[in-house]
């Protein structure tokens, strides 16, 4: 039985005529009614995202001046073969040297921001136009969302995120790293020291803000209550999940614009300007 | 303070219809339901329209705006200007019965489809024993009118109509979650969000959260927590191995 | 004639909270049921109530239980309740409440994790379960999602026109008159359909719809009320119509819409345009042993409710309407004709958000009014009938056999006045009561009667008349000058010559609404079931305007200029209704029910 007893159901479908043609919607040529600029948000964002990605490509294939001392440029860090400038981190093996030592950690940025719930629904939105906009028809015949490979992969997403904060934990190593002078000295601090800084806390904030994290640290459970140390972590990722969107957008420009600034200093375009 | 508004009212019925102009005197503080309902008094007796509280509790006046969903009785005058035309129409991604009436008994079929919620027994007193913030999250989804704005607005289904077969839409993805966080259900749907009820179908672009009238976070609160808890039954070895050993609390 | 039948053993009219709590107790005693509603599923006027359900569970306080709930709501009716449904509401309220919590309800908790509970008018103790400020969404989805789980048929958007009586029980023409089933229209085609039933269960809430401010929605036409009069059911108590001291008032197009009583519960406080706290001026004897005399008694109260009295803005809601409208009259009124309702000097935007969110919405959405910095701007608002039929308080049924009521639709209960809160645990208590005799009823029954051919095609020729009439009036504004009619003459102060001048009114409505004709056809036509509404209206304001111009004095919901104050006669003494054979209504005088002593001797204890 259903609530709507006779509605649809059985021999007769009262309110629409016994055995008439199927049910249909009201006809309504227009895509969309909207009258507002409802194109503008996914054009900003294909904008936005190409140009990072067309910079990030030409950086992470460029294989050169990513590396300024004390500061390396967070595209390349872990930086893990010996063909590596600077020293930063433990030279784990020797690769061809046409590969560009980014390409091999790629994978881990690349990871959380793709399969990243806020990203998904940017590039849904604005690049695969399913939908463009609330209530503006989408281009396509069909539609299985998630439902099959390769996007059912999006479910990964929470190991994207512990690889994301392994990553975390380097670049504010390389923040650390940052506190030398040119010589290696201890105890000094530059622009770029502050650069890397930022941008190792924004990432963080970014790993921690997703929705993967906030599920982990406390949204499984359904008793708060018994597990009071759980709900406030939840609590408090929660506060930050609010702003997942900002934090991704803030971290991506930073995390260009700190290695852009490597690349200023590694081609002596600039100095790096030093506080102490 | 009253001046005379040019309207567009979808009428017609499953057979066919269109947009019809109309000019309708509006007053202060008056919302789109407010003139609507002039129309229906003087100048188109049967233009059907659905509506009940007009206080924005029940759910009822839902329609598009302007090519937005809204409900009518809180959609206000003065965020058009004068000269604005309004453009009002049925929701559409329901079979219309007529003028601004849609059949919205799909809704009512996902509703009976959901696993009837499960409680655990009573403490020895009669009581339920439960937490403020253990049931917080749940009385959040509770707030739902069913004006099925969302549900409206969901490409899954507002742009493919074969998905209503294998897709329960926002609405119900929350009732989900509502009935997964709750501190008193013991039964386990996690299974059943993903096979029987399209989880996998959404993929957050959160239409339903920007249209929700009661503000209620769809996507955030309910959808992807209820994805993330799937992951944990479904798609992730450590837990999965973890809560077949035991060494997590499977709640 | 084109018509789809159906058989059930219990036929529940109205979706709303008692008629969805009486469908699912008919379903789960074995009996087969449905609902008919003229909405959507769980779009009832139920989901307006905002601030609670009253039971006294004693989560806050110890010392609450049904005996001081039982007074509180004698003492808020000035004592014309039916004892006996006053006693079982508040004997049986508290299960009620709980076994919400079996189907899925998430009141909000105590620090014990019991259920919270808060204060409300005329309540003595903190009593009322809630969920924030929107209980009656959380009760109507609650009992809707039961009713689901249980496979209840539901005929939404389905409007009963008439209820079929004949020889019931399959006796033959001998047998007794009664119940035999229902007739009604899909709003959706304008299709018709009859139920055959034993037992039909009236749960169709209330008449607000014939008044001009009202915060009752479209639906409030009266039809139950009017369908049992029709059957040869009685009404009792219809001269008693709550005004809720606190709508809306502006913009116009709001006008009437209800701001909770929460609000005062909560701390908000009624000030006129002098800002003066006038509540304290219009304490009446009857309550002031309990009330509080000072603004800082007042004020103590909310934090300690044992040393202080309760401040007078949480008297009974007459009381708190009587003086808004006089403070109005007297000059001393809002711009709007309002007076300032005010939470925001008293209580943190914390709070209130979190306390009062609808009403938050509400006001930022509609008035752009901001409640956590503003006051608010709030009058009068046609909000509940105490009236209505009159049924044995043990089983709810009406004088006729397998006719049962239950909720606003009912009568008795809440005397001359209710008392907030108490409409949600009366939905539940008695709903529960309706269905259970209602299906026992039903179950008895062995044979069944068939519906009579000609009654049924007497039925669907009223419905389609006003097709058949050309050139007649539009009913909308028939609509408009009932409800002016009952604003302005049977409002919230009354007199015998602005009633005597309704009653011509009345009249002369009904020879218009016997003109009546609609545009259009059958589908979905909102002119053809307002038409079809307009019947059930003017009975039910006739109903009120007659025993309101019969009973001089004032009491409760009903306050007479000419006769301002109560009379001892008149507190032993109920008006009932029932229909004439011209289409009328005819009052008698009936003896109030004598309450045992046991009971009596609640009243003897000290306030």
């Amino acid at each position: 039985m259903t609530t709507t007893a006779p509605r649809g159901t059985g021999a007769v479908t009262p309110g629409r005529g016994s055995g008439g043609p199927a049910p249909r919607r009201a006809t309504i040529p227009a895509r969309t009614l909207r009258t507002d600029r409802w194109w503008l948000q996914p054009l900003l964002t294909v904008v936005a995202l190409l140009l990072f990605i067309v910079y990030a490509t030409f950086r992470a294939f460029q294989n050169a001046h990513y590396f300024a001392e004390p500061y390396i440029s967070p595209f390349y860090s872990p930086c893990i073969t010996t063909a590596c400038e600077g020293d930063t981190f433990p030279e784990l093996f020797t690769g061809p040297t046409w590969i560009s030592p980014a390409l091999y950690i790629l994978i881990f940025p690349l990871g959380i921001r793709l399969t990243c719930y806020y990203y998904r629904k940017a590039y849904y939105r604005s690049f695969w136009l399913s939908p463009p906009a609330c209530a503006v028809a989408e281009p396509h015949r069909r539609y299985t969302g998630e439902t099959r490979l390769p996007l059912l992969g999006q479910n990964i997403h929470r190991y994207a995120l512990y690889a994301a904060l392994v990553i975390n934990v380097i670049l504010f190593y390389d923040a650390v790293l940052a506190f030398r002078d040119e010589t290696g000295e201890w105890g000094h601090m530059g622009l770029g020291t502050l650069i890397l800084l930022v941008n190792a806390v924004l990432l963080f904030l970014y790993s921690v803000s997703c929705h993967s994290c906030r599920h982990i640290v406390g949204g499984r459970i359904n008793s708060f209550s018994r597990h009071p140390l759980r709900y406030k972590a939840w609590t408090q990722v929660s506060r930050l999940n609010a702003r997942h969107m900002q934090w991704a957008w803030a971290s991506l420009f930073s995390v260009a614009f700190a290695d852009f600034y490597v690349f200023l200093l590694a081609t002596d375009t600039i100095n790096d300007l030093r506080f102490f | 303070m009253s001046y005379d508004a040019t309207f567009r009212v979808w009428r017609g019925d499953a057979s066919g219809g269109g947009l019809q102009t109309y000019t309708v005197a509006v007053n202060e503080g008056e919302v789109v339901l407010d003139v609507i309902h002039r129309l229906q008094a003087t100048q188109a007796g049967d233009l059907a329209v659905r509506w009940n509280c007009k206080a924005g509790k029940c759910g009822s006046c839902s329609a598009e705006v302007n090519g937005r969903p809204r409900l009518m009785c809180m959609t206000r005058m003065s965020t058009f200007g004068e000269a604005e035309t309004v453009t009002v129409t049925p929701l559409r991604t329901f079979p219309v019965v007529r003028d601004l009436v849609t059949d919205v008994s799909y809704n009512y079929e996902q509703a009976a489809r959901i696993p009837a919620f499960a409680p655990r027994p009573r403490d020895k007193d009669g009581n339920h024993r439960m937490q403020q913030i253990d049931v917080e999250r749940s009385q959040e989804f509770r707030k739902c009118i069913e004006c099925w704005l969302c549900q409206d607005t969901c490409h899954v289904i507002r742009d493919h109509e074969e998905n209503k077969a294998v897709f329960s839409g926002p609405r119900f993805l929350i009732r989900l979650a509502e009935l997964d966080m709750h501190p008193l259900d013991v039964t386990d749907r996690r299974n059943a969000a993903q096979e029987k009820f399209g989880l996998g179908y959404c993929n957050i672009t959160k239409c339903c959260s920007e249209v929700c009238p009661e503000g209620i976070h769809l996507t955030d609160n309910g959808i992807i927590p209820l994805k993330e808890r799937v992951v944990d039954r479904r798609y992730d070895p450590l837990t999965w191995l973890g809560s077949k050993i035991g060494r997590r609390p499977k709640d | 004639m084109e018509l789809e039948r159906h058989e059930y053993d219990v036929v529940v009219v109205g979706a709303g909270g008692a008629g969805l709590r009486a469908a699912i107790e008919a379903q789960e005693s074995g009996a087969r049921t449905a609902v008919v509603c003229k909405s959507l599923l769980g779009k009832a006027h139920t989901v307006m109530a905002e601030g609670g359900i009253a039971a006294s569970m004693a989560n806050l306080y110890p010392e609450d239980n049904w005996r001081v709930h039982f007074r509180d709501t004698m003492r808020g009716g000035k004592m014309l309740n039916h004892w006996r449904m006053a006693q079982l509401h508040a004997q049986e309220a508290p299960d009620r409440v709980r076994e919400l919590e079996d189907w899925g309800a998430l009141f909000d908790r105590t620090p014990d994790g019991l259920i919270s509970q808060r204060d409300f008018g005329g309540h003595r103790f903190a009593r009322l379960a809630h969920v924030g400020d929107r209980t009656g969404l959380e009760l109507i989805r609650t009992l809707q999602q039961r009713t689901v789980a249980l496979g209840i048929d539901v005929y939404m958007e389905c409007t009963v026109t008439r209820l079929l009586t004949g020889p019931a029980g399959g006796g033959g023409a001998g047998g007794e008159q009664g119940i035999t089933g229902a007739f009604g229209y899909w709003r959706e085609s304008g299709r018709f359909v009859a139920w055959q039933a034993p037992s039909v269960v009236l749960a169709t809430g209330g008449i607000g719809k014939s008044y001009k401010v009202t915060s009752n929605s479209w639906e409030y036409t009266g039809d139950g009320h009017s369908l049992a009069l029709q059957a040869g059911a009685t009404l009792v108590n219809m001269e008693f119509v709550q005004f809720h001291p606190t709508g809306m008032v502006w913009p116009p197009s709001v006008r009437g819409i209800l701001v909770t009583e929460s609000v005062r519960g909560d701390g908000g406080i009624l000030k006129n345009s002098a800002g003066n706290r006038f509540m304290f001026d219009y304490i009446p004897d009857f309550f002031r042993k309990e009330t509080a005399e000072t603004e800082d008694e007042a004020d103590r109260w909310y934090e300690d409710k044992k040393n202080n009295r309760r401040p007078p803005e949480l008297l009974p809601r007459d009381e708190v309407a009587r003086a808004i409208n006089s403070e109005v009259k007297a000059g001393r009124g809002t711009p709007h004709g309002g007076v300032f309702l005010d939470i925001a000097s008293r209580r943190t935007p914390e709070y209130i958000r979190k306390r009062l969110p609808s009403m938050y919405h509400q006001f930022k959405e509609l008035a752009e009014v901001d409640i956590t910095a503003e006051a608010m701007e709030v009058g009068p608002t046609c909000h509940y009938v105490m009236g209505g039929v009159e049924v044995d308080p043990d089983t709810e049924a009406a004088r006729v056999p397998g006719l049962f009521a239950a909720g606003e639709v009912a009568g008795g209960m809440h005397g001359s006045n209710r008392l907030g809160g108490n409409s949600l645990s009366d939905l539940l208590v008695f709903g529960r009561r309706a269905g259970l005799a209602a299906a026992e009823h039903a179950l008895r029954r062995i044979g069944r009667t068939e519906l009579a051919d000609d009654a049924l095609a007497d039925a669907a020729r009223a419905a389609l008349a006003p097709f058949e009439r050309e050139g007649g009036e539009n009913p909308y504004t028939v609509q408009q000058d009932l409800q002016q009619t009952m604003h302005d003459l049977v409002g919230i102060i009354r007199t015998a010559p602005e009633m005597e001048q309704a009653l011509e009114r009345i009249a002369a409505l009904k020879v218009r609404v016997a003109n009546l004709s609609v545009e259009g056809h059958r589908q979905y036509n909102p002119g053809w079931h307002l038409a079809l509404d307009l019947p059930h209206m003017l009975i039910v304001s006739e109903a009120i305007a007659r025993a309101a111009l019969e009973r001089q004095e004032s009491r409760g919901g009903h306050t007479r200029d000419d006769f301002p104050a109560t009379d001892s006669e008149w507190a032993r003494t109920n008006l009932v209704c029932s229909r004439t054979a011209d289409g009328g209504v005819a009052l008698t005088r009936q003896p109030l029910p004598q309450m045992p002593a046991e009971l009596a001797e609640i009243f003897e204890e000290s306030a």
